[in-house]
């Protein structure tokens, strides 16, 4: 059976936004160059850091797998501009539910190279403090977040409706942040991929955000490969597309274009925070490099991707903006250059020393009481090491 | 539907209004408490288990959701992680494995996933089972694939006053719960003590005292067990019935304690014996009362073979002479 690898899409394709183009430089648009200029030279300059350290520590990682020091590594090179930027259109109160490779989400919120590292290292399940940052455990499973997120908001319109009803806002479970200080009304924000979006509990996850008019952000990564499908076999229309078939606004943005993102993440959770329920924004990205360390792109991939997509890279686009508005210049670009390696050098003796929690940790987790069948293992687990001591 | 909170006393109810009731103390006891399913709002439910709880409690706590059982489930799981307590609804036990994921990957991970930061305080409440007459993938028994999945809990009840505080006490518990109901016991009338406040859903239940051999079974065969035991005593035969109540955990030191005075053990289930509930405790006695046993332990449950058309369900479903072969297999030893 053939698949379709050149669709047309007569319904008409959503205008792709992009405020800075390949050589860095900006065209103003209606309606979100408002947001863009909301950004000062120094916050593009760190966000400008923060995807540099996304990306050394993403070599950094792949490097200690290839060592055998990591069970995996999953690469976001290629992917910062979407990341960082969308992440830092969130208010600190917002709620992400991430996907596996959301490594410079979670940078942006604050959260430490090292506190991403035990999952694949093998050493733990989560490595960051996931009510400090707002910001949810990652799954392997993929889309399955999705319904979290749909749910979370769902929560979230709940603690509104007993907010009116007592007066006392609602904090969840326990989130770090106090709600009587925030000064936007929370939302949530969650990531998945293209090919993630071929999974059921995406479509169910939309269904159900339209219908309880849930404040939710999906934020689709189109990378243009789920693992070796390329998009093309995707999905004949973009993503972005299928909003409207949901009844919510879908946004197509260039995701490389640092400007842009960040403008069509605010715009969206200024239009979430006001009730008018979920947007979706697909962000056009690249994955420069493998889907994972176990893949191997050379078996799929059109030799010519390279000279495609590199000179598409976001960091470069970002620096030639910076240096051509005259916002930094050769010692900023040093700076950034020692400062990410010196951040990097900690994170690989971090793991390196990293040991896992004990066994029994793992059996005191499994249930939040007691259980009959968990305390009989845990008593077999004694007993069995016991022997061994005594021998 | 009485509004009378917090019960007391005493009442006889049906199985199905006991779960009703159950559902309606526990949300006037906690705000955050809320149910979601399909057709459970307006029309109460396809049993009607819900009848009546959307008035009371508005369309936002009983609520009546699209049709998406990962959806039903998954959203469940963000709303707990949010701080609230859903009790979704499954229509049928054969219509969960869309949400199977969900329970199995993601909600019965997530406590220890997030190392112990997250609660996800979801019941689901199943009805399952067979002998209703019905159609295919409405009389299922699938308990033994959510036992298996370590981080879930799962409770059945057989009498109304145990689903009433079973669901209860699984609402307000900090660990995920599967609640089986005996669909085909919802009219089952029974007394509910309001007062039985220390009630413990995760143990087994002596329900009828025996000394020859023990039946250790649940939900919808414990009336079939009692009735056997019953049919027994003219065969001069004193047969000790246990309703397990839990199946994770699972109460194995009240089945221990029978064995050690029976001596004899018939375990029935409804479900496939292969891979079943009942295979876990035969293996767990025989590890456990080796030299109280006088005879093997003995599995009594369904064929291996998906659920048969219901005009020939008696034949696949355990019923009291089923339970008395096997009886008279184990007293032959
Ligand atoms: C339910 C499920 N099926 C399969 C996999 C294996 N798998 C991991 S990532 C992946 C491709 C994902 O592609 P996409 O959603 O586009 O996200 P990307 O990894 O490109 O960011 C697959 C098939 C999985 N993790 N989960």
């Amino acid at each position: 059976m053939s698949q379709t690898q050149n669709p047309t899409n007569p319904w008409g394709t959503p205008e792709r936004i992009q405020l800075m183009n390949e050589a860095g430089e900006t065209t103003p648009h209606t309606s979100f160059s408002a947001y863009a200029d909301e950004l000062t030279g120094e916050d593009l300059k760190d966000m400008y850091r923060t995807m540099a350290l996304t990306r050394r520590f993403c070599d950094e990682m792949t490097s200690l797998q290839r060592q055998g020091q990591l069970a995996l590594w999953v690469p976001s090179r290629g992917q910062e501009a979407a990341q960082v930027a969308s992440a830092r259109a969130l208010a600190a109160n917002d709620y992400i539910f991430p996907s596996y490779r959301d490594h410079g989400v979670l940078l942006e919120r604050g959260i430490t190279p090292e506190e991403i590292t035990p999952l694949f290292r093998g050493s733990g399940t989560l490595g960051w403090d996931a009510k400090k940052h707002n910001v949810h455990s990652y799954t392997l499973v993929l889309a399955a977040q999705v319904l979290h997120a749909t749910g979370y908001a769902m929560g979230l319109n709940l603690d509104a409706e007993i907010e009116a009803e007592t007066g006392e806002a609602q904090t969840g479970q326990g989130q770090a942040t106090d709600p009587t200080q925030d000064p936007d009304k929370p939302a949530v924000a969650v990531y998945c991929g293209d090919g993630s979006t071929t999974e059921g509990d995406v479509h169910e996850s939309m269904v159900f955000a339209a219908s309880y008019n849930a404040p939710v952000l999906f934020f689709v990564q189109n990378n243009h490969w789920a693992i070796s499908v390329p998009f093309s076999v995707q999905s004949r229309v973009p993503i972005s597309t299928r909003a409207a078939g949901y009844g919510f606004e879908g946004l197509r943005v260039d995701g490389n274009d640092v400007l842009a993102v960040y403008a069509a993440t605010r715009y969206a959770m200024d239009k979430i925070r006001t009730g008018e329920g979920p947007v979706l924004i697909e962000a056009e990205t690249y994955r420069l490099g493998p889907h994972t360390t176990a893949d191997d792109p050379t078996k799929y991939r059109p030799e010519d991707h390279g000279a495609t997509y590199e000179p598409l890279d976001p960091m470069l686009r970002l620096e030639a903006y910076l240096r051509s508005t005259g916002q930094a210049d050769d010692a900023f670009f040093d700076d950034i250059a020692a400062y990410t390696k010196e951040q990097v050098k900690s994170v690989r003796s971090y793991v390196l020393a990293s040991e896992p929690e004990t066994f029994e940790t793992y059996l005191d987790r499994a249930y939040a009481a007691p259980h009959q069948q968990v305390e009989d293992d845990r008593s077999f687990y004694r007993a069995y090491n016991d022997g061994f001591e005594e021998d | 539907m009485s509004e009378q909170n917090p019960q007391q006393g005493t009442e006889t109810l049906t199985l199905a209004k006991a779960i009703t009731r159950a559902l309606h103390d526990e949300m006037a006891a906690n705000r955050k408490v809320l149910a979601l399913g399909e057709d459970i709002g307006k029309l109460g439910g396809v049993y009607r288990v819900t009848e009546g709880l959307q008035k009371t409690f508005g369309p936002t706590r009983i609520m009546d959701t699209p049709l998406g059982e990962a959806g039903i489930i998954g959203t469940s799981i963000g709303m707990a992680l949010r701080g609230y307590r859903p009790v979704p609804e499954i229509q049928f036990d054969g219509f969960v494995f869309p949400g199977f994921n969900q329970i199995t990957s993601q909600l019965a991970k997530m406590h220890g996933r997030t190392h112990g930061q997250y609660q996800v305080s979801v019941t689901v409440r199943i009805p399952y089972g067979g002998m209703i007459g019905s159609v295919e993938h409405h009389s299922e028994s699938p308990e033994a694939l959510f036992t298996h999945t370590p981080g879930l809990r799962v409770v059945t009840p057989s009498s109304p006053h145990d689903a009433y505080w079973m669901l209860r006490k699984a609402i307000a518990h900090p660990d995920p719960v599967i609640y089986f109901e005996p669909k085909r016991r919802y009219w089952m009338k029974g007394e509910v003590n309001f007062e039985d406040t220390d009630f413990d859903p995760f143990t087994a239940q002596v329900v009828r005292e025996g000394d020859d051999l023990t039946i250790a079974t649940y939900g919808p065969l414990v009336p079939v067990a009692l009735a056997a035991a019953q049919a027994a005593v003219e065969d001069g035969q004193s047969i000790e019935v246990i309703d397990l109540r839990s199946l994770s955990p699972l109460d194995i030191p009240t089945i221990e304690a029978s064995i050690q005075k029976t001596g004899r053990l018939v375990v029935a289930h409804e479900a496939p014996t292969f891979g079943g509930i009942g295979s876990d405790i035969a293996a767990a006695i025989t590890e456990r009362c080796f030299y109280h046993l006088e005879a093997p332990v003995i599995r009594v449950g369904g064929y291996h073979m998906p659920y048969p058309v219901s005009r020939i369900e008696e034949e696949y479903v355990p019923g009291i002479d089923r339970l008395l072969e096997a009886v008279d297999r184990s007293l032959a030893y």
